[in-house]
């Protein structure tokens, strides 16, 4: 990403893989996020096997329901996040996890790349923010978002600066919210 | 929606992102949530943060196989969904989802309150309340943990006044007496990680009847 002023590489692959079916671009996704996430997966605890068995069907889930990603509001590493731990609480879990409703999109429409391209720079704040750390405190992040830590022990976590990014994520969801009403509202 | 003033605590937010709270509680969220744009974007922001987890760490040698095995299967058919559930009336989705798509079971608990218990275990419980306007919620304090979120008219009690999609968190140290407002009666979906304790000699009598 060309110091904060590009859409990422992971982005302009997920929207071709979104609008174009774009198989290469799903390859490079795979060749991006697959190791990652198996990294990510085993140190949450989990075995070799078992975690590729969750690359797998996570990377499947990107490519099928590749429709729901919206760059407006999310961002494509954190999308990915959220699919993951769906996944691994589906498998320590009978019951499946509580979501919220959801915000859909029932029509195409013209993506906002001021928007867009907002989200990215706070997403890359994020991660530098997240390189800035101390190694321990990095340590502690790490752990509660790989669920390793309770809801009481986040509660003395040391945080990450949210505040930008969340109010760029409502303006997403305002403005869906806005389409949603026309869209009931013709 | 933008009447909401009670919201859900950060860390909440950011265990509910990670997928480390209980059920009982991830429900409250995942409703609150459902009403509430603004802690729709605050659990979005914490899966940007967990997406620059992701992306930041090591990653792991993958078997050989596995990038061909994912790419033949992209012609195969998707997976079915859980479809999500719908919110019906003043119960959102989530609460539907608990309800297993039936109506509540209402069962009176004296003086005009009902509960119906959704989930109850180990783990803690959740149930839906229902109390009379002008109507207390007998007074209780807690050993853990307690979520309450208003689906429909009001209460208020020694911290505030909460209306529909507020949210209020209590723990041990908190005593309050909920009052019901005015209007329509209070329905109210409640999360406890442990038994609730009331202070009157009768209803702490009857706790392990009601499972409150």
């Amino acid at each position: 990403m060309g110091e904060g002023q590009d859409i990422s590489d992971q982005t302009v692959w997920m929207l071709a893989v979104r609008d174009t079916r774009d198989r290469a671009a799903f390859a490079r996704l795979f060749d991006f996020y697959a190791p990652r996430l198996k990294g990510f997966v085993m140190r949450g605890g989990m075995d070799a096997a078992l975690a590729e068995e969750i690359v797998q069907d996570v990377m499947l889930t990107v490519w099928h329901k590749a429709a729901q990603f919206d760059p407006e509001r999310a961002q494509v590493s954190g999308w990915i996040y959220q699919i993951t731990r769906n996944r691994q609480i589906d498998t320590i879990r009978r019951t499946g996890r509580a979501m919220p409703e959801e915000l859909k999109h029932e029509d195409e429409h013209e993506p906002d790349a001021g928007q867009v391209l907002a989200m990215e720079q706070e997403a890359s704040k994020l991660k530098l923010a997240l390189g800035r750390l101390k190694p321990d405190q990095r340590a502690m992040i790490e752990k509660a978002y790989l669920g390793d830590l309770t809801h009481q022990e986040i509660r003395e976590q040391t945080g990450l600066p949210l505040g930008t990014i969340k109010s760029r994520i409502r303006l997403g969801l305002d403005r869906l919210r806005h389409e949603l009403k026309e869209l009931r509202e013709p | 929606m933008s009447n909401i003033t009670h919201h859900i605590p950060e860390p909440m937010l950011a265990a509910y992102a990670a997928g480390t709270l209980p059920p009982v509680f991830e429900t409250v969220v995942a409703t609150h949530v459902s009403m509430c744009a603004a802690c729709r974007a605050g659990v979005q922001a914490h899966e940007v943060a967990g997406g620059a987890v992701l992306e930041a760490g090591d990653g792991a040698d993958l078997s050989d196989a596995l990038k061909s095995d994912v790419l033949a299967l992209l012609d195969g058919p998707a997976p079915v969904d859980r479809p999500a559930p719908a919110r019906r009336g003043i119960y959102p989705g989530p609460v539907i989802a608990a309800l297993k798509d039936r109506e509540p079971c209402w069962k009176s608990l004296g003086m005009g309150v009902r509960q119906s218990i959704l989930m109850d275990g180990p783990e803690g419980s959740l149930r839906l309340l229902h109390i009379p306007p002008g109507r207390a919620v007998p007074d209780h304090g807690h050993n853990g943990i307690e979520m309450t979120l208003v689906l429909q008219g009001s209460f208020a009690d020694e911290t505030g006044t909460f209306g529909v999609g507020d949210l209020e968190v209590a723990d041990e140290d908190l005593e309050h007496t909920p009052v019901a407002g005015q209007g329509l009666p209070c329905i109210c979906l409640a999360a406890t990680d442990a038994p609730l304790r009331f202070r009157t000699l009768v209803p702490r009598l009857l706790q392990p009847l009601f499972r409150i």
